[in-house]
């Protein structure tokens, strides 16, 4: 049986150097029956897919050896075999990978367009060869739902509030929601292509502007990933920076989200209030790193910006506001009936879908699924603190606010020890002009964010970068079915995907 | 309950932030001529709609700061609508991808006249980093015309303030 097992045939294939996992390079056939023995081994979970000019690449996650298994295959005549029939979460990787790069996923579940609404110069924009546009598009088709009395409600891709734009096309029966189809890739700025060529450096800027909320964790995962190319190894003191400031960027967008929350629940005055610790938290990024979103102070080999003098005493003031309040927030949460009245028991995903897609983050952790990359695989300076990472079993809206709450808490706690054993010493080093390829993660608010890249002689040859979205949004689809159209938004901004993100 | 919270507000008084640079005075200061001019001008509330085209969304987290109790733009007459048809002020953010150019376009001929378009952010200003990208046509005004710019990466509230300020101002004079 394990010499068929999924993980066997990666791991029987050679291997490629990679840091810190060498990458398999399986043959046409061998990726074959692997796509056929992924349904065997539900352990093995896909984490990322994505591609080059010659080959597309995964990104396994062995839960059961609790580690990583990187494979590839060399596309042949434009095609290699899909993976989306025993991996779901595949289908819009695929479709990406087709629409930027134009190879076909042969067998593939769904072969729409994603990213391309047939408004570029060409087809496959990041392949060697880009074909020349030879006619109108054809129009996108949402799939298709029978019933009685159906009908639909296509929003999008403008939205009435101050967000990102994506459309979603609602199948109703009367109130409730029987299918959701969200289509994105209205925000596609050509990301992955304007960062080949450029030294890690100045492809960091992209990294950092891929999704502005979490740009603190986008911009650590892509130097983490430049370091382990090259060879590099940011100080001591850049690592406990980075992590600081990760741990304010996760405070801060869930102090948001929260208040959103229950404003989309009609209960405006927790919005109020967490909207205004929301503001005192970037105030006080700003006072210590000189930026109230902390856009490009994370940078590959170390951090752009030392705590500013009196940093710390900001950065715990805020907190100790927060955290004075945050128990009279929480009361009022729990106390009003006819907020848990939304809250409980809306926009349900099961654990199983959970672990199906890997989904992590709170959309993961509040449905069972015990993960976060702070403790595996791990990284400094995380693997000196115990990190303590709750989890819940419901997989509701109200379990998504309550992983938050906890997750505030727990991070509070980091920072203040992190900044009471913050070590001297230099804040960069330069990365070496060398060729090499290299994973980095962090653990975003959002969760998992994975960034893989090629260095040739110091420059990016090949890169990509995985937002914990790709993961969460398929579930959102889930999670609307069978509620009322009007909870959509607390369902939504309960999981608050990203859109950017995604889009690339 | 709310009213605990409440009374110990009553008993403990704001829990005010400590002041830095950009900080109360300046953000009133700008309040107040923000005010002046809304009123000489308009002589009414100014209906802003934001529209997303193509922003990393960071641009968006901090717009979205001024309907906080800490700015609170509504003070100032100004409020965001749900609907461009509603609007007089279109903001916006980001590069204009071209997949998001023909719905921009849409949201603009649905805004009815007179009305003034905010470009918010580098990215709307010229395309920023993404300058150059197949993927996008230029800042917003490769899409609509565009009546001020507000630069930053992302603007703070205080800077997103002055600028419709200036608009506010500059319409006046004209
Ligand atoms: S200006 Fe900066 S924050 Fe705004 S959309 Fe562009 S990259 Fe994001």
């Amino acid at each position: 049986m394990t010499g068929t097992a999924a993980s066997a045939l990666i791991r029987s294939a050679p291997a490629e150097p990679c840091v810190p996992w060498p990458r398999h390079l399986l043959l046409q056939d061998e990726w074959q029956r692997l796509a056929v023995a992924l349904t065997g081994e539900s352990t093995l979970a896909l984490t990322m897919l994505w591609a080059g000019t010659t080959h597309v690449h995964a990104l396994f996650h062995d839960q059961a050896g609790q580690t990583f298994l990187p494979a590839s295959v060399a596309v042949a005549d434009g095609k290699y075999p899909a993976l989306s029939p025993s991996r779901p979460s595949a289908a819009w990787f695929e479709r990406m990978i087709f629409d930027l790069w134009g190879h076909v996923a042969t067998g593939a579940r769904d072969e729409r367009a994603w990213l391309d609404h047939g408004k570029w110069a060409s087809h496959g924009p990041m392949a060697a060869r880009p074909l020349p546009i030879s006619g109108p598009s054809e129009p996108f088709e949402f799939l298709p739902s029978h019933g009685e009395d159906l009908h639909q409600i296509p929003v999008g891709p403008v939205h009435a509030g101050i967000i990102e734009p994506g459309h979603f096309r609602f199948t109703a029966q009367g109130e409730t929601v029987v299918r959701l189809e969200i289509r994105l890739g209205y925000l596609h700025k050509g990301t992955l292509s304007l960062m080949r060529g450029k030294s890690a450096r100045a492809a960091a800027r992209f990294a950092a502007r891929l999704s502005g909320d979490s740009t603190v964790a986008h911009s650590a995962a892509f130097a983490r990933a430049a370091e382990a190319a090259s060879g590099a190894q940011a100080p001591p003191r850049a690592e406990m920076l980075r992590a600081v400031m990760g741990e304010l960027e996760r405070i801060a967008n869930h102090v948001g989200d929260i208040g959103a929350i229950a404003n989309d629940a009609a209960f405006a005055f927790l919005l109020a209030r967490l909207g205004w610790h929301r503001e005192s938290l970037l105030r006080a990024n700003a006072a210590a790193f000189g930026h109230r979103m902390l856009m490009d102070c994370v940078i590959p080999g170390g951090v752009s910006a030392d705590l500013a003098p009196g940093g710390t005493e900001a950065i715990f003031h805020a907190l100790a506001l927060l955290e004075r309040e945050m128990p009279s927030l929480i009361r009022i949460y729990d106390d009003y009936a006819s907020l848990a009245d939304r809250v409980v028991g809306t926009g349900t995903v099961s654990q199983s879908l959970v672990r199906r897609f890997a989904a992590g983050g709170f959309v993961g952790r509040a449905a069972g699924r015990d993960a976060d990359l702070r403790r595996v695989p791990g990284y400094p300076p995380f693997d000196r603190y115990d990190v303590n990472v709750p989890v819940l079993p419901q997989g509701d809206v109200d379990a998504r606010v309550r992983i938050r709450i906890a997750e505030i808490q727990e991070s509070t706690a980091l920072i203040r020890q992190m900044l009471t054993e913050l070590p001297d010493g230099p804040l960069s080093v330069p990365l070496p002009m060398v060729s090499g390829e290299g994973f980095g993660w962090a653990e975003g608010f959002r969760g998992d964010i994975w960034h893989w890249l090629r260095l040739e002689g110091g420059s990016i040859a090949a890169v990509f970068m995985r937002d914990p979205s790709w993961l969460q949004w398929p579930l959102l689809e889930a999670a609307i079915k069978g509620n009322i159209v009007a909870d959509f938004p607390l369902c939504n901004k309960s999981f608050n995907c990203s859109y950017s993100g995604v889009d690339l | 309950m709310v009213w605990r919270t409440f009374a110990r507000a009553l008993r403990h008084g704001p829990a005010t932030l400590k002041p830095e640079a950009i900080d109360e005075d300046a953000t009133q200061a700008l309040a107040d001529r923000l005010a002046a001019a809304a009123q000489a001008r308009l002589g009414r509330s100014l209906s802003i709609r934001q529209v997303d085209a193509g922003s990393c969304n960071g641009c968006e987290l901090e717009i979205q700061m001024l309907n906080s109790v800490v700015y609170d733009l509504e003070r100032f007459g100004l409020r965001f609508v749900a609907s461009p048809r509603h609007a007089d002020v279109l903001m916006v953010t980001g590069p204009v991808t071209r997949n998001m150019h023909e719905a921009l376009v849409r949201t603009w001929n649905a805004t009815p006249d007179p009305k003034w378009v905010v470009a918010v952010g580098d990215c709307a200003s010229d395309g920023g980093v993404f300058k150059g990208s197949y993927a996008i046509s230029g800042g917003i005004d490769s899409a609509v015309p565009v009546d001020l710019t507000i630069r930053g990466c992302p603007p703070t509230p205080a800077q997103l303030l002055d600028g419709l300020r200036s608009l506010l101002e500059a319409n006046a004079r004209s």
